[in-house]
């Protein structure tokens, strides 16, 4: 059974593994990585403005530095290190054995990795995209940005969107084929009805994303006028299509870290979650409502009265289901008996901010507060302790409770409470002042600022605040690497939880479970009906699926093995862009027919070996 | 459950139940929502410019586009036809329709090139230039991905690799040329009818 699920050895083996738990870790360093990479750069900003009229930084290289920080967090860091949790957790979570595609996630993963060293190149080859992180025409244009920075965030974006899409459809599809039999609909854990919604959602809102960026991309590049009023092209147009993807984004970020949430309460409250049905309607009307609310971002722009009353109303309606979500939260854990680990604390934490962070968003659904406070530091501390406190606090909590699992060591206790104190005390003491400053006038993205405003003081703690921040980051850094040499051993469920992932061993073996576990309830390891296994699938690389609603078992699905096809699509796709890139039409071709050369080799039925057939 | 009802569950499946199908089925949606997005994009110009189309560009001929019309939706038919064919494991009927099918688009293909060199505009002349090549291109190369996709699944048929009980890549393969159909009655509404009646 190992022999026949295990990534083979040596650099082949690790290049060709399609191995959920491994691609999951690969996303998590790698997201981890770009998350340090946009620190760095927020640090060298925050030195930048610690007093007025400093010259650390260069007004272009300032604009570099904000526009690649918030593309990194947002892109290259949020969403990927929420899929990594997603590739390793959720088919352990499902009693699966792997993803419904491994190949198309282990190629998800190349994209991502390329399509992230392809945006950081441009440091190195005549600077970063300088428009801030989405990107306005004109000044985005071939007019005001020459060069080609813009041509990094276009074409980086489009290209990370093939992997962000295919790793939607994957979660999709596993959500919906590759139950353990018995986990009915009504009884899949929250965590993956929050995945579930936001691959939904990435499939509906990304388009509009990769529309914006493929026109903008050919008017800079071809001259054609999409977004040139000369030409009869509109600029407000990018504006609609960035933030018909760009807030539904927002909630690509939030819902998977409420579904962390919603797995980690009950879990250290001793007791099922409040509200499973509720809970299940918030997140998919959130996910609904998400798609209403896109021009809140362009109050300022000159909309009709109607249109900002729509769209200021549909921002108020959100408010609702993110209630309903708190207040369930909250309710489980009163009816609890609350053991206080770290994964918890973080939660908390999570609702503090997030608390403060939705009253300031419900404040700017007011058109005329918006009108006051918009492009100021006021929005800059809205949406920290939106993304910080509602997605990164989760991320933490997420990532010290499912480490025990991935690793199968526990992390130290008392560093992940000093971790968990250093960072919140850091983000309050860097953001908070920010709503202020915000409130006295000073507008964001400005590289310095004058020294009689009265914004000296506030500038400062800021500064520090923002580099405590970094130490608590570098704390948990410590933690893992320490655990990791010689981390106290987990053992299969440490925290006592409910869900099937804590089924297995710690780290679990490469094909998960023995048997196949069967589910009864929604808390299967707290339910004493739990068998300790289904059916064994003892012969062959195959996994169980099942029927959509009821999870009846209706096939064996036959597992692919390692492969190197995805990592060859991958670095095909990589020359395609490239080649647009540096605008030859030659290297273009070349890199699509090694596409159609690649996607052939990888759809072509394998020889069917004995073992397949038995 | 028992074991043994387990062993017995089939592993060639297709439609609904294969996870493959369901992979094709999101492909589609998410690209039929990039269509939407570049024919948002289409109307938001249109009425955002006071006249449309611009620079006294006369609404386009429907005569050449629209027998390319009647040839891309006519090719859906021999494809349904094919793939009902492997169904009941005709061999014949798969090759043959799928052929017809495929020949039938490279015909709306070279219509769609004879329709750009005769056009007055070209994708520099101003924003409507710019969208009409943008949106019939990016479907024309939807039309010869499709094509391709058609020409690997004939190649394996030829092979043999196709039975009445596994035909899943004739299937994935007739939905994507499907939905490529069904995507250019909303172009050709938007693009070629619309200027006539709005």
């Amino acid at each position: 059974m190992r022999r026949s699920w295990e990534t083979g050895p040596g650099l082949l083996g690790w290049l060709g593994s399609v191995d959920h738990k491994e691609i999951g870790k690969r996303y998590i360093y790698t997201a981890f990585a770009f998350f340090l990479a946009g620190g760095v750069q927020a640090l060298l900003m925050r030195a930048q403005l610690a007093r007025p009229e400093n010259g650390l930084l260069s007004p272009e290289l300032y604009n570099q530095f904000f526009s690649m920080h918030g593309t990194t967090m947002i892109f290259l860091f949020a969403t990927p290190i929420q899929s990594g949790i997603g590739n390793f957790v959720l088919p352990l979570m499902l009693g699966s054995r792997d993803m419904a595609f491994p190949r198309l996630n282990a190629f998800g993963y190349w994209v991502f990795l390329f399509a992230g060293l392809f945006m950081y190149s441009s440091y190195l080859l005549g600077g970063a995209p300088a428009g801030g992180w989405f990107n306005y025409v004109p000044l985005t244009g071939p007019v005001f940005s020459p060069g080609w920075g813009i041509d990094f965030y276009t074409l980086g974006l489009i290209f990370l969107g093939i992997s962000t899409t295919a790793g939607a459809i994957n979660f999709i599809v596993s959500t919906f084929k590759l139950r353990a039999p018995g986990m009915s609909i009504n009884r899949l854990p929250l965590l993956i009805w929050s995945f579930l919604t936001t691959s939904f959602v990435i499939i509906f809102a990304l388009p509009a994303l990769t529309t914006a960026n493929a026109l903008l991309f050919l008017d800079r590049r071809f001259g054609t006028h999409v977004f040139d009023p000369a030409g009869g092209g509109n600029v407000l147009l990018w504006q609609h299509l960035f933030w018909i993807f760009g807030h539904p984004d927002v909630y690509i970020i939030f819902l998977p870290a409420v579904g962390m949430v919603s797995s980690i309460v009950p879990t250290f409250a001793r007791r099922p979650m409040v509200g499973y049905t509720l809970l299940v309607l918030a997140t998919v009307a959130t996910g609904i409502i998400s798609f209403g609310v896109w021009a809140h971002h362009m109050f300022a722009v000159g909309l009709t009265p109607l249109a900002m009353a729509f769209f200021g109303a549909a921002s108020l309606m959100i408010a609702i289901p993110s209630g309903i979500q708190v207040f369930a939260w909250l309710g489980t854990m009163l009816g609890g008996r609350v053991v206080l680990a770290s994964p918890l604390l973080f939660v908390l934490g999570f609702l503090v901010l997030f608390v403060i962070g939705g009253v300031t968003g419900v404040m700017f659904a007011a058109v005329p507060f918006d009108w006051q406070a918009t492009d100021s530091y006021f929005v800059v501390a809205h949406f920290h302790y939106v993304l910080i406190g509602g997605a990164v606090f989760p991320i933490f909590a997420g990532l010290h409770y499912w480490f025990p699992k991935m690793t199968g060591r526990m992390l130290d206790e008392r560093i992940a409470w000093l971790t968990f104190w250093v960072m919140f005390v850091g983000f309050n003491l860097a953001f908070f002042p920010m709503h202020i400053l915000g409130l006295l006038g000073m507008p964001r993205r400005v590289y310095t600022y004058q020294p009689d405003l009265g914004w000296d003081d506030l500038n400062l703690l800021a500064t520090m605040g923002a580099f405590l921040f970094a130490l608590g980051v570098l704390i948990f850094v410590y933690n893992v690497v320490r655990s990791l040499a010689g981390g106290e051993p987990a053992g299969d469920n440490p925290w006592d939880a409910s869900t099937l992932e804590w089924a297995t061993t710690s780290p679990p073996p490469p094909y998960n479970f023995l048997a196949i576990p069967v589910v009864h309830s929604r808390e299967p390891l707290w339910d004493p009906q739990s068998e300790a296994g289904g059916p064994l699938l003892e012969v062959g690389h195959r996994t169980l699926g099942t029927s959509v609603l009821d999870a009846d078992p209706t096939q064996l699905l036959r597992m692919p093995k390692d492969s190197l096809w995805p990592l060859a699509l991958a670095l095909s796709l990589l020359i395609v862009f490239v080649g647009l890139l540096v605008n030859l039409l030659l290297v273009v071709l070349v890199g699509l027919l090694l596409t159609f050369l690649c996607i052939t080799g990888w759809l072509w039925p394998p020889h069917r070996t004995r073992e397949l057939l038995t | 459950m028992s074991r043994a009802t387990v062993a017995t569950l089939p592993s060639e499946v297709s439609g609904a139940r294969a996870v493959g199908w369901w992979g094709m089925v999101l492909l589609i949606t998410t690209e039929a929502t990039l269509f939407a997005c570049l024919l948002f994009s289409y109307f938001y110009l249109a009425v955002s410019n006071p006249v449309w189309p611009l620079g006294g560009i006369q609404p386009p001929d429907l005569l050449l586009p629209g027998s390319g019309t009647v040839v891309l939706l006519s090719s859906s038919a021999p494809m349904a036809w094919a793939e009902a064919g492997i169904r009941r494991g005709q061999q014949g009927r798969l090759r043959l329709g799928m052929a017809l099918s495929f020949l039938l688009g490279a015909v709306f293909l070279g219509i769609q090139a004879v329709e750009y060199s005769h056009k007055p505009f070209t994708p520099q002349t101003n924003a409507y230039g710019s969208l009409f090549f943008t949106i019939t291109g990016f479907h024309g190369a939807h039309v010869f991905v499709g094509l391709l996709m058609s020409a690997v699944t004939q190649l394996r048929a030829w092979l043999g690799h196709f039975s009445a009980s596994r035909f899943l890549a004739v299937q994935n393969s007739a939905l994507y040329w499907h939905f490529v159909d069904a995507v250019w009655i909303f172009i050709f509404a938007s693009l070629y009818l619309s200027p006539h009646v709005l």
